[in-house]
């Protein structure tokens, strides 16, 4: 079962709560002060992101987080509403593409970029009900991921 | 934390100082005002983020876009920035290749290659 869980309508501006939300959870988790930045980013990237789809799709559901504390392990999954097909979903385009690419806008494209380079255990997934990018950190006292 | 903004004119240099968070909701701002730089005529611009608390990805987009804007009119766009939690969201993505950046404002305005 899930530690915390939140719904945000696919507005920009909630961003910066799930980040803050994730942040507090992760800390009370155990995971290290020093990597709490790391989670913060990653949280704002993959809810940039899905924000980003559901508007451009058109949806009205809201973006879905879920934070959960294992043992040894905290974990985030961030969910889209929008369906693709399956497997896919790593569409990343470094940064450095974006720039020498004229026909790359660039603001959509990095965030996956951002999350692969920041954390060693994440999985895209995309499905038939959306897409997931699942996200985990050690926590105090289990350094390594099963 | 809301994003901060504030233009200043250093020789042929515009110095363009933000502080706060730049993120999905406030990278729209920063892109109006380099737009609006550029537009007006600035070609070589310096960004401050030395009083930049966050920064994501949405951020670097509208900072690539401006050095797309500036390079049209072969201009510059340089950084200034010391924290390092910012530097990595530019190393991870190479694109400390593509900016100049610097420690110091004086440095970036000084600099000419």
């Amino acid at each position: 079962m899930a530690t915390v869980e939140l719904r945000f309508s696919a507005q920009p501006e909630h961003v910066r709560t799930a980040r803050l939300v994730a942040a507090a959870v992760a800390r009370r988790a155990g995971v290290e002060e020093a990597v709490l930045d790391e989670v913060r980013l990653a949280v704002g990237e993959a809810c940039s992101r899905a924000v980003g789809l559901h508007r451009s799709h058109g949806l009205t559901d809201p973006v879905r987080v879920v934070l959960t504390e294992e043992e040894k392990v905290f974990s985030i999954e961030v969910g889209d509403g929008v369906p693709g097909p399956p497997g896919s979903g790593d569409e990343t385009v470094p940064g450095m593409a974006a720039v020498l690419d004229p026909d790359v806008d660039g603001e959509d494209e990095m965030g996956l970029a951002v999350i692969s380079g920041l954390v060693d255990d994440v999985e895209v997934t995309s499905g038939e009900s959306g897409g997931v990018i699942r996200m985990r950190w050690p926590t105090a006292g289990g350094q390594d991921l099963p | 934390m809301d994003l901060s903004l504030s233009t200043r004119t250093v020789g042929d240099r515009t110095v363009v100082e933000v502080g706060g968070e730049i993120d999905v909701y406030t990278a729209p701002k920063l892109r109006e005002q380099l737009v609006e730089l550029v537009n007006d005529g600035s070609y070589h611009l310096v960004v401050d983020m030395e009083r930049v608390d966050f920064l994501d990805s949405t951020g670097l987009g509208v900072l690539v876009g401006g050095l797309k804007r500036v390079r049209a009119h072969e201009g510059s766009l340089r950084l200034v920035c010391n924290q390092e939690r910012i530097l990595k969201i530019f190393r991870i993505t190479g694109l400390t290749k593509v900016f100049p950046i610097h420690t110091t404002v004086d440095d970036a305005v000084a600099a000419t290659d």
